[in-house]
Parts: C-alpha cells; structure tokens; sequence
C-alpha cells in the first residue's frame, strides 16, 4: 500500500478557504526508460485522483448521502513527478469528512479520510 | 568613447533591458494544436491564468508548478478545469485537474517532470465554456552529477 | 540550489522524504523478529533519539570498529530484535535512518572524542584528498577548490553531508549518503567501494569532523 501524507487543517471558520495537501509515495514509472540491463521498465502510473467531501450528516437527519461531492479530481500521465504531490482548495461549509482516492496500473486503489470541524 | 559617456550609455543599455515590457512568447504549433483540441471549438484566450513555474530549473525530474485562475468561484462563474500540457516530453500531456465552485479558489499546485527546455501551457476552462491560457517558456539545464 | 529545491526542504507538509520519515515512525514502534521487540521497547519514545544522528559516524566498542547510524540499527536488530539486517538502501532501513536523524534536526554535528573515531577522520581526509579514477578527481578538487562554481547546470556544492538521508531529485526517492559517495566515485570512473566498506565509513566520519558544528538538517532534498 502507498504510503501518504495529506495536510488539512484540524478546523476551519464557516466560509473560510482552506488549502488541502496530498503527497502519495509512488514511484510513477512512465514506460520509457530503460534498466542497467537495456530492458523497457513497464509502466506504473497513478492515473485518477479524487478527493470528496462527505458533509457529516446528523443523527436525526434521513439524507443518505455518503458518496459526498466531488471537490476535486486530477488526471495524471507520465509527466507528473515521483511521489506525486497536489495542492488545492476547498471553501469549508461545514463539518465531515474529506475522502482522498488514488487508482491506478497494475490494480492500485487507495483511499484515506480526513475529518474536517467546522465551527 | 570618454569613460564617463560609456558608463552613462552602458547604464542606459542595462536599464532598457529592465524596463522593456514582458512580451508575451510565441506558441509552438505544437502547443497552439493541443489547446484547440481541447477547447473543442471554444473561443480561447490568452489571460486570466498564472502559471507559476521557475525560469531556469535545476533538475527535470521534479519541477513544482502553480497554476492560479482570476476567477470568483462562485456557482454561476466558476473554473471547471486546468489541463497542462507540454511542448517536448516524450507525451505532451501533463495532468487535467477538474475543479468546481466548491474549491472557492482557482488554483492548483503539482510537480511536474520535464525532459528538456520547452514551452508549457496552462488552460483554464470556465463554466461557459470559455478557455483562456498562459504559455510558459522553461529552461532546463544539463544535470551535472547523475547516476548510471 | 534553486529556491524551489530549498523550499521542498523547508516545508514538511511538501518534503516528499517525509513519506520514509513517516515509514520509519512507524517501524520504531512495530515488533520485529524472535525477541518481538520494537526499537520502542528498549528505547521509548523516539523523540529521545534527539541528538543522536549528530554523533555518528562513532565508535562502537562491542564491534571494535566505528560503525554508521544505519549499521547501528542494524546492529541493534540482529543483536536485540534477533531478526535479519536490512540491506544497504533498504526502503525501511531509509525510512528508520531518516525518522531517527529528523529527531535531531537544528541541532549541530558533534562527532565524538574517540581516538578511534580520529584514526578514521584521519583516514577518510585522506580518502577525500585523493585523486581517483579516469577522470582524476579528488573530492576536495570539486567540493573544496571548485565549490561554489558550476558543473553544468548545477553549483558544486561544498560536500557538506548535513542533511542524510536525503531525497535527490535525480534519485526521485531517499538515499544514504554512501549511495550519495558512490555516484561520486562512479561519475569520475572511479570503481565505487562496497556498501559498507570501511573506506566510506572513514570518508563518512571524516565529513562529520568537517561539517562540525552545521545544523543537521535531515531529511534534506537535493537536486
């Protein structure tokens, strides 16, 4: 499993605009080079990222919603560097949870979550 | 030439070369091909994108950019999309990076990987449809001490 | 160094090394091998291993010989976890140096009084003064006499080792200053020595002794 380091801030202020940062390890081979032995390093990309937010819902409520909003989402090729690191934004509205996924070659999904108090 | 006219002219020479205004760079053909693939038809335009990325870079393999979009975020107007892409790496795409009015801010930051000195674009595309640009020229520079 | 390279140092949140740190935090509290010990178990927290990256290269007396902080964690799982070494450039071997040497970052390199310790200072200088290889490079050529100017793209460096293991850009992942000394060695067609061999330990401590006194600045990231 990859390992990942995401940066949110534990609170936010209603409204305020919050900086979220995600580093994944993951060595992004692109499929052109090559070994000491000449042989084509098969291709290993992370290809999807996506973070969503999944308001917390409460307890009384009936809403049903836990896929939550996508807030954003990237598309990588070969070019994005080792350990792939995005940086973003996210006005905070209210409390929940924050769910970062990485898919990509050879059956890599992956995904962490982050709980976000708004006050 | 007097000594003392030199210096006042080598002066003069030194500050035109501060003052002269940016001009914007000339796209590749290659990258200007790519943009309108993606506008798909859309009017496009150079402004309202800030690509952040060092002039000069001391190593391709991991080179920090910023794209940062004028835009006020708000559900009516709003970016929907960034999409970089390259002049000369062996893929001319970079990453395309979906965003909503749910990121308040216009902006993304990633590393990216460049295989030598080439132009890079950044296109935004906003909630009408519309997709405005910054071309970016990046100097590479030859790795001194690499392995293998 | 250009300021983005600086900046990736400077910002944990963006030091793509943190992901071994991170690793090895974990590993210092994970039991390992027949004695199912952690390096937690005899060592607490490891916030206690504040300073300790700052004196090694050391001495070590039960070996008789002065040994890395890789070795020593090595040491201390085949002597105290009974389980097997890790290898030169393992990823959690890394990850280990990488958490125990951040836990003394800001704090100066301080190598010990040890007359053993000296012998290999006194040894590694020598290392470093020698012309090796096809091209006939010393370090001290480059990193002392042409430091500061620039070797294609990039300013040659003074070889001050303060911030091991590192993350190289050109690398695009964690390593130790041994593979750091051997991509060295091979860049002047020299023939590298093994990992582990005693002339890179002397050549580690004698950097220390030359860095004396520099805040160490692990995990650093590097072009």
């Amino acid at each position: 499993m990859a390992r990942t380091l995401i940066t949110v801030p534990r609170t936010a202020r209603r409204d305020e605009i919050i900086e979220i940062r995600a580093l994944v390890q993951h060595s992004m081979e692109t499929g052109y080079r090559r070994s000491s032995e000449g042989d084509l390093l098969p291709r290993d990309l992370i290809r999807r990222f996506t973070c969503r937010f999944v308001p917390r819902v409460a307890a009384n409520s009936s809403a049903t919603s836990t896929a939550g909003d996508l807030i954003f989402a990237a598309t990588f090729h070969a070019a994005i560097a080792a350990n792939p690191y995005l940086s973003f934004n996210l006005r905070a509205t209210t409390s929940g949870t924050l769910v970062f996924s990485w898919e990509g070659d050879n059956g890599l999904a992956q995904t962490e979550t982050v709980s976000l108090l708004v006050a | 030439m007097k000594r003392r006219s030199f210096l006042a002219s080598s002066a003069g020479l030194v500050a035109s070369v501060i003052v002269r205004p940016v001009a914007a760079i000339e796209q590749s053909t290659v990258l200007t091909a790519l943009v309108k693939e993606y506008a798909a038809g859309a009017v496009v335009r150079e402004g309202r994108v800030k690509f952040d990325i060092a002039r000069l870079v001391d190593n391709g393999n991991s080179v920090p950019v910023e794209v940062t979009v004028d835009s006020p975020m708000t559900p009516q107007q709003h970016v929907v999309g960034i999409t970089l892409f390259n002049e000369k790496n062996p893929q001319n795409d970079v990453a395309q990076f979906s965003l909503s009015h749910l990121s308040g801010r216009a902006r993304v930051a990633t590393r990216i990987r460049l295989a030598t000195t080439q132009q890079l674009v950044a296109v935004a595309k906003m909630n009408d449809g519309s997709c405005w640009t910054h071309t970016v020229e990046v100097l590479v520079t030859v790795s001194s001490c690499i392995e293998e | 160094m250009q300021p983005s390279t600086q900046a990736l140092q400077k910002d944990d949140t963006q030091n793509p090394a943190m992901l071994w740190v991170k690793a090895g935090e974990a590993l210092w509290n994970k039991p390992e091998g027949a004695a199912a010990k952690s390096c937690a178990s005899c060592h607490g927290e490891i916030g206690r291993m504040k300073s300790v990256a700052t004196r090694y290269p050391a001495y070590s007396s039960t070996q008789a010989k002065v040994i890395n902080l890789s070795q020593q964690v090595n040491l201390c799982r085949v002597t105290q976890q009974q389980v097997s070494q890790w290898p030169a450039e393992h990823e959690s071997l890394l990850g280990l140096e990488a958490a125990i040497a951040k836990e003394s970052r800001g704090l100066p390199i301080s190598p010990p009084t040890q007359s053993q310790l000296a012998d290999a200072q006194t040894r590694g200088e020598a290392l470093f003064n020698q012309r090796i290889g096809q091209v006939d490079l010393s370090c001290r050529d480059c990193h002392e006499t042409l430091a500061g100017r620039k070797l294609g793209g990039n300013v040659i460096p003074q070889g001050h080792a303060t911030g091991y293991p590192i993350y190289r850009l050109e690398w695009q992942s964690v390593g130790s200053l041994q593979r750091r000394l051997r991509g060295c060695m091979t860049a002047v067609r020299a023939e590298p020595y093994a990992h582990g061999a005693s002339e890179l330990i002397d050549l580690e401590a004698y950097l220390a002794k030359r860095a004396a006194g520099m805040k160490l600045e692990t995990p650093g990231v590097r072009p």
